[in-house]
C-alpha cells in the first residue's frame, strides 16, 4: 500500500516545553486515519508540526515520499496537504464564495478536481449563502465551509481537527456522510476526533495519543472491542 | 465667504493627498502587522524624485507615474530583502522602517539641499476655476478628483479581484491563510510595491500644494498614523474617511486655532483609541 503521509520519529516543542515525543505513524492512501487522544494529548500539535504551523524540531514527514518537514505552510498546502482546522478558522470578514475561491489550487492529474461547482453542489447550503459574510453563518456552515475551502485545494491528504466539535448531533451526522463520501472517493484522511463513535465508524486505522507520546497504532477493529485500552488512554466507556 | 470655500477645497485636496499616504500605510499595517515608518519618507523622496524627474521630463502626470515606479522598486527592495530578514520580528522590523526613513531623509538633504524645493503647477492648471463668481483653484480640485479615483480603483482591486480576497484573507487569518496555499510573501511584496508607489506618487502630486522641503516625512508620518488609528488598521473606507477628516481638521485648525494644531489633531485619535480601539471602520484590534 502506498504510504500518503508519514511521520517518523517527531519532536515538536512551544517554546520550552516539549509536546510531541518522537511521534511516528503513517497513513495509507484511501484511508482514514483516526488520531484520538484526550485533551492536551497533542493532536492538534501534531496537526501544526504536518502543516508547517510549527516545524518539528527533528524526525521526518513526508508525503507520497517527498520530505516536506522544512517547508512553509503555503508550500506544504502546494504540495497536497488540506486543513480543516480546530475551530474552522474561516476568514469571517470573506463572503462564503470569496473563502472558497482564495483557496482554490489546480493539481494537474487529479482525476475529478474539486471546483466552485462541484464544492456546492457537496454543500448545498453554502450555495445559498455565497455572497453572505462568512462570519455570519451558523457554526455547522462554518464547518462546512471549512471542509469545502480544504477540498478547493485539490488536497491529496485531508487533515481534519475536530470536524464534530460544538455541533449538534443532526450536523454532526452531516459531517460523518460528507467524510465517507470524501472516503469512498479515495482520499486519504487524519481524522482527529473526541466523537469515538463517529471516528469509529470512519475510520480504517487509529492512531492513539497520550501526554505527545503515541500510546497504540494499529487497525480500528482491534481497538473497537478493547476497552482496557481505550480507557487508559481516552477515558471513555 | 471665500475663506470658508477655500479653507474647505484646501481640506479636501490634502485630505486627497493623506488618501494617497494612508492607504497603503493601513493596507501594509493591516496585511503585515507593521507600522511601516519609512511612509512618510517615501512620500518626501517620491516629491524630491519627482523635482529631478520633473527637470528632464516636463510633465507632472508623467513624473508621478515614474517617480511612483522608481520609489515602488525601492519599497520592493526595502521588503524583500530587509523586512523579510527579520519576518516574524515586528520590533525588529518597525525600528528597521524608522532607520531607513532617517537614511532617506540624509540621502534627500545631500543630494537636493536643505532649501524648499518649489513644484510648479502645470500650466493649465493654475487659472482657477470661477463658478458663480466664486475662484476655485484648479489643481486642488483635481488632486480630489485623483484621489477619489485612486480610492475606487484600490476598492475595486481589494474587492472585486481574487488577488483583493487574498489580501483580505491575510489580514483575517494569516496563519490559515498559508495553510490554504495563500502565497503570503508575495502578497507581502505586491501590497508593500502598491504602497510605496502611492505614497512616492502623492508625494509628487503634492508637490505643488506642499512643495519638496526636509522635515516633509516627519510632518506627513504621523498624520498617516493617526488616520490609521481613526480609520481602522487595513480598512481603505476608514483611510478614505480618516483622510478628509483629517484633512479638514489640520487645515482648519492651523487657520483658526494655530496654536493648538496638534492639540485639536491628536485629541481625536486619542478618543478613539480610548473608546473604540479597533477606529471606526476597523475589523482589528491593535
Ligand atoms: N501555542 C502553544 N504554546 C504553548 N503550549 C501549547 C500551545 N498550544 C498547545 N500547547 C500545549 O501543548 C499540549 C498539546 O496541545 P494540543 O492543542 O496539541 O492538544 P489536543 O490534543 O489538540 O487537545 P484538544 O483535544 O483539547 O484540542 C497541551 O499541553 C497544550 O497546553
Ligand atoms: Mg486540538
Amino acid at each position: 500500500m502506498t504510504e500518503a503521509l508519514s511521520l517518523s520519529g517527531v519532536n515538536a516543542l512551544y517554546g520550552d516545553s516539549h509536546v510531541l515525543h518522537e511521534v511516528s505513524f503513517s497513513l495509507s492512501a484511501g484511508r482514514v486515519l483516526a488520531l484520538l487522544g484526550r485533551n492536551g494529548a497533542g493532536k492538534t500539535t501534531c496537526m501544526n508540526a504536518i502543516i508547517g504551523f510549527l516545524p518539528p524540531r527533528d524526525g521526518r514527514i513526508s508525503l507520497f515520499g517527498e520530505p516536506i518537514a522544512r517547508l512553509s505552510p503555503e508550500a506544504i498546502s502546494r504540495r497536497g496537504i488540506g486543513l480543516v482546522p480546530q475551530g474552522r478558522r474561516i476568514f469571517p470578514t470573506l463572503t462564503v464564495r470569496e473563502n472558497l475561491v482564495v483557496a482554490r489550487q489546480l493539481r494537474p492529474g487529479t482525476a475529478r478536481p474539486w471546483t466552485l461547482e462541484r464544492v456546492s453542489e457537496l454543500f448545498p447550503r453554502l450555495q445559498e449563502r455565497q455572497q453572505q459574510p462568512a462570519g455570519s453563518l451558523s457554526g455547522g456552515e462554518q464547518q462546512m465551509l471549512a471542509i469545502g475551502r480544504a477540498l478547493m485545494g485539490n488536497p491529496r491528504v485531508l487533515l481534519m481537527d475536530e470536524p464534530s466539535e460544538g455541533l449538534a448531533p443532526r450536523i454532526v451526522a452531516e459531517v460523518g456522510q460528507t467524510i465517507a463520501r470524501l472516503k469512498k472517493e479515495g482520499l486519504s484522511i487524519v481524522l482527529v476526533e473526541q466523537n469515538i463513535k463517529l471516528a469509529f465508524g470512519l475510520a480504517d486505522d487509529v492512531v492513539m495519543l497520550n501526554t505527545g507520546r503515541v500510546a497504540f497504532s494499529g487497525g480500528v477493529d482491534a481497538l473497537r472491542n478493547d476497552e482496557a485500552t481505550l480507557t487508559q488512554h481516552l477515558g471513555v466507556f | 465667504m471665500q475663506f470658508w470655500i477655500i479653507q474647505t477645497l484646501n481640506s479636501l485636496a490634502l485630505g486627497g493627498l493623506l488618501f494617497l499616504l494612508s492607504a497603503g500605510f493601513s493596507l501594509i499595517f493591516g496585511l503585515m502587522r507593521i507600522a511601516n515608518l519609512t511612509h512618510g519618507a517615501l512620500f518626501m523622496l517620491g516629491a524630491y524624485v519627482g523635482v529631478t524627474i520633473l527637470r528632464v521630463v516636463p510633465d507632472l502626470w508623467l513624473a508621478a507615474l515614474l517617480g511612483g515606479l522608481l520609489v515602488a522598486a525601492f519599497g520592493g527592495l526595502l521588503e524583500r530583502f530587509i523586512l523579510r530578514a527579520l519576518a516574524g520580528n515586528a520590533l525588529g522590523q518597525v525600528l528597521v522602517t524608522l532607520g531607513v526613513a532617517f537614511i532617506i531623509a540624509d540621502f534627500c538633504l545631500i543630494v537636493w539641499g536643505g532649501d524648499p524645493i518649489p513644484v510648479p503647477t502645470p500650466e493649465y492648471l493654475r487659472r482657477p476655476l470661477i463658478v458663480a463668481g466664486v475662484a476655485f483653484p484648479t489643481y486642488r480640485l483635481v488632486v480630489i478628483g485623483i484621489a477619489i479615483v485612486t480610492a475606487i480603483v484600490l476598492h475595486l482591486l481589494m474587492e472585486r479581484t481574487r488577488l483583493g480576497a487574498m489580501i483580505r484573507a491575510g489580514v483575517d487569518d494569516m496563519q490559515m491563510a498559508r495553510a490554504v496555499g495563500i502565497p503570503v510573501s508575495r502578497l507581502f511584496t505586491i501590497v508593500f510595491c502598491l504602497g510605496s508607489a502611492l505614497a512616492g506618487a502623492g508625494g509628487i502630486i503634492g508637490g505643488p500644494i506642499l512643495s519638496a522641503y526636509p522635515g516633509l516625512d516627519f510632518e506627513m508620518l504621523p498624520l498617516a498614523l493617526i488616520i490609521v488609528i481613526l480609520g481602522g488598521v487595513g480598512s481603505l473606507v476608514g483611510a478614505f474617511v480618516g483622510s478628509f477628516i483629517i484633512g479638514f481638521i489640520y487645515t482648519f485648525g492651523s487657520a483658526l486655532l494655530p496654536d493648538l494644531a496638534y492639540v485639536i489633531l491628536f485629541l481625536p485619535m486619542i478618543f478613539v483609541i480610548a473608546f473604540r480601539p479597533r477606529g471606526l471602520f476597523g475589523r482589528l484590534g491593535t
